[in-house]
This record gives C-alpha cells, sequence and structure tokens, in this order.
C-alpha cells in the first residue's frame, strides 16, 4: 500500500468538527479522491447491496479502530506504532468476521475472502497513521464516520454504474427497460476496472467543466484563425 | 506431479491475483511506471509470497488448530515480522539490492495480495508442497502483470492522451482490457 499523506495536514487547529466529519464524505473522499483502497473497490463492486455492505462492515472497523488509537496515542512508542495499528485493526476485522458470518450470512458469502482482507485496506491505516494517532477521540471518531461515509459513497457509485450496465437492476430493482441486454462484462472481473475507470472519468470532465480556465479560449483563437483560414484557402483552392 | 502444475497455472493466469482477484492493486497502479521497477517489485513480492506461504503452514499445522477464531491477527503479525526481517536481512547481506528495493520492500506488509494468499491456502487446504507451488503461480503471475503493465504504460507516454482521461482513468481502462485478455486463460479449465 502507499501511505500517501492526505493534502492538508489533518488535524489542523483550525478546523472544526463539522469539518472533519464532511471531509472524508466529497474533499477528500477516500475511493475517488484519496484513490485509496482499491482492492474492495473493484473486487466486490457488482452489485450495490454487495458494495453497501462492504462500505458498513469497513466503517464498523474503521471507526472502532480510530477510537480506540486515539485513545492510546499518547501510550505508543512512535517505532512500532504501525505493527500496534495493524494489530488492532486486525482483531476488529476478525470480530467483524464472525459478526456478519452470525448475522448477515448472504453478505458475507458474498464478498468471501473480502473481509479479512480489511486488515490490508490502506485506507484504514491511513487513517489511523495520519490522523487517529495525533487527535483527540471525538474528532477521530467523527473523521472515521465521514471517512467510512465517503468510502461507501464511493463504492455504491460504482456499484451502481456495474449493476445497472450489468444487470439492469440497481439494489436488485428493475430499472432499465425490459429489451435492454445487460453487459455482462460489468459483471466480470474487466468490468471492476471498467467501471471505476468510467467513474473517474465522468468525475475528472465535471472538474474539467467545472473549473474550466477562461483565458484558454483566447490562447485558441489564433489557432483557431489560422486554420479557417487555411480550410478557406483550400476550399478557394478546390473552388479554382 | 499433475496437481501442482495446475495450481501454478490456476494461480498465474487463470486466476491471476492482480488482474482477476483484484488484490495488490495500489503497487499496481502506483509503481507501474518502469519496467525495471515492476521487474524488482515482483520478485520481491514472489519473496515474501513464498516465506508467507511457509510461515501459514507452520501456523495452521500447530498453532491454530486450538484456536481458529486468531487466524487473521495471528497471520498479519506473522507476516508483518517476516518482511521486517527480510528487509533486515537484506540490508546486512546486500546493501546494493537494499537500496535498489527501496520503499517497496516494508510496503510489502499491507501488500493485500499477501495476506489473501495465506488466507486462500488455509481455505483450500493446501499442504506444504501444494502452498509452495501455489506461492510461486502467484508471484509468477503478479510479476507478469506487473510486467504487462509498465509495459504498456512505458508506450503510453508518448500517446496523447485526451486531457480529462489522463492519469489513473486510462491505468484503469488499460487494466480492464489486460483482464479481458486474462479471462481467455479461464478456457484452461476445460481442458484438463
Amino acid at each position: 500500500m502507499r501511505m500517501k499523506p492526505p493534502p492538508d495536514v489533518p488535524g489542523v487547529k483550525g478546523s472544526t468538527a463539522t469539518e472533519d466529519l464532511l471531509r472524508g464524505i466529497w474533499k477528500e473522499n477516500p475511493t475517488l479522491v484519496l484513490l485509496l483502497g482499491m482492492c474492495p473497490t473493484m473486487a466486490i463492486t457488482n452489485s450495490v447491496s454487495n458494495s453497501f455492505a462492504m462500505g458498513v462492515i469497513t466503517g464498523f472497523v474503521m471507526i472502532l479502530s480510530a477510537i480506540v488509537v486515539s485513545t492510546i496515542r499518547r501510550v505508543v512508542t512512535h517505532e512500532v506504532r504501525v505493527a500496534t495499528y495493524i494489530l488492532i485493526i486486525a482483531t476488529f476485522v476478525q470480530l467483524a468476521d464472525i459478526l456478519s458470518e452470525a448475522y448477515i450470512p448472504d453478505a458475507h458469502k458474498a464478498l468471501g475472502a473480502f473481509i479479512p482482507l480489511i486488515v490490508g485496506n490502506c485506507l484504514v491505516l491511513g487513517r489511523q497513521e495520519a490522523f487517529s494517532s495525533r487527535n483527540t477521540v471525538w474528532r477521530s471518531t467523527l473523521d472515521g464516520i465521514g471517512m467510512s461515509a465517503g468510502f461507501t459513497l464511493g463504492l455504491c457509485l460504482v456499484g451502481t454504474v456495474r449493476e445497472i450496465l450489468g444487470s439492469g437492476t440497481w439494489f436488485g430493482l428493475r430499472v432499465m427497460p425490459p429489451n435492454f441486454e445487460p453487459w455482462v462484462i460489468m459483471n466480470l472481473p474487466p468490468g471492476g476496472f471498467l467501471g471505476f475507470g468510467l467513474v473517474l472519468l465522468a468525475l475528472a470532465a465535471w472538474n474539467q467543466r467545472r473549473m474550466r480556465p477562461a483565458p484558454a479560449r483566447i490562447v485558441i483563437e489564433p489557432a483557431h484563425a489560422q486554420r479557417s483560414a487555411s480550410t478557406a484557402a483550400v476550399a478557394m483552392g478546390s473552388a479554382r | 506431479m499433475r496437481t501442482h502444475v495446475w495450481i501454478f497455472l490456476s494461480a498465474m493466469l487463470v486466476s491471476n491475483f492482480t488482474l482477476v482477484m483484484f488484490l495488490g492493486l495500489c503497487s499496481f497502479l502506483g509503481v507501474t511506471n518502469k519496467v525495471a521497477t515492476a521487474i524488482r517489485l515482483g520478485l520481491a513480492d514472489t519473496f515474501v509470497l513464498i516465506i508467507t506461504s511457509i510461515s501459514a503452514t507452520i501456523l495452521n499445522k500447530w498453532v491454530l488448530t486450538t484456536a481458529p477464531y486468531l487466524r487473521i491477527v495471528s497471520f498479519i503479525i506473522v507476516i508483518a515480522s517476516m518482511v521486517q526481517i527480510t528487509e533486515m536481512a537484506v540490508k546486512k547481506w546486500s546493501p546494493t539490492l537494499f537500496r535498489e528495493l527501496g520503499i517497496y520492500l516494508p510496503l510489502i506488509t499491507t501488500n493485500c495480495a499477501i495476506l489473501a494468499l495465506a488466507i486462500f491456502q488455509t481455505n483450500r487446504g493446501y499442504g506444504f508442497a501444494e502452498g509452495l507451488t501455489f506461492s510461486i503461480g502467484a508471484g509468477a503471475g503478479l510479476t507478469l502483470a506487473l510486467i504487462l503493465m509498465a509495459s504498456i504504460r512505458e508506450k503510453l507516454e508518448l500517446a496523447d492522451v485526451p486531457a480529462v482521461a489522463k492519469g489513473t482513468a486510462t491505468v484503469l481502462f488499460i487494466a480492464g482490457a489486460l483482464s479481458m485478455a486474462f479471462m481467455g486463460f479461464a478456457g484452461l479449465m476445460s481442458a484438463t
């Protein structure tokens, strides 16, 4: 995994509790902006219900780990911190694995090996290292809730694209017209890459449209004028 | 012998860890800019996979029989310490190799492919020899995927990609195409 430091230093004195909560949902969305925790984003997003279950289970692990890590943040020495965090996360993942097997067996079966693999999710460890290890319990909890919500949102977005195109349904409900031929490829492994690629592409296009710089047009103009002049010349030539 | 060949091919091609099972995507998307780096990372991954497979077999046989609920915790501890020991050993015996691998060596700890190998091996009930074949196959598949991706991305440097699609989106579409190509190997399954 890559421990990518978040764009702004977390735990800045100026940031309020609301900002801690909202940061993960949009501005630093873990899936769509930070690109953390990619494996589940592509592996289990073949339906919205799976994506949602995965988001909730990851959130369970992340929030509880954030609480424990921020509680013991002054006790843990710098050298052994990552090992300690991994151990805490692994404990909660094991708990989540057992609990989900007991209470939501269908989701547990569908997600398979990807529940134990939450341990290796860069997002969970990354937030402990970047935020919970330096902030109070309350703010770490808020950050955990925000990041989990953002992660679930990202997963569900990819899941929506894949399920609508791949099976013509959304959350099990039929949304496409009956003569729609499902794109089977979106349910298969390549669909994970393609579906997430489509979501990122749409997001980039939207960002570009929103933040299109005004001077760009002035730069384009001479080239445009030149081209139209040359096409005019060609047209004239052909006319002649 | 036939079983071993089949385990190897299945781990390397039919259910390729990166392109079909979506494991170890962080390094797959993050550090595949150069072929040389990709090869080195692939070999380091393979080495750690082999060590993990051996440790997982030992743990399953003698430690986890009485306490299966400690599986995830004990696997991750063993993997983390194994990577740490490997790192120290490499640093001591071959400083050149250590410098070449750089940051990738410690990062292997949280590569989910490593933990997944230990879990799959346990779930499928592989013994020592089968586990070893499985880990070598998985490592070969990982290296193959990394090299393929890095070669395409080296060529992509010169291509004219629309500004919107630059970056991760393009890489994901390439990965999708590679993944589609690897789905063709599913035909091997019916051959045996």
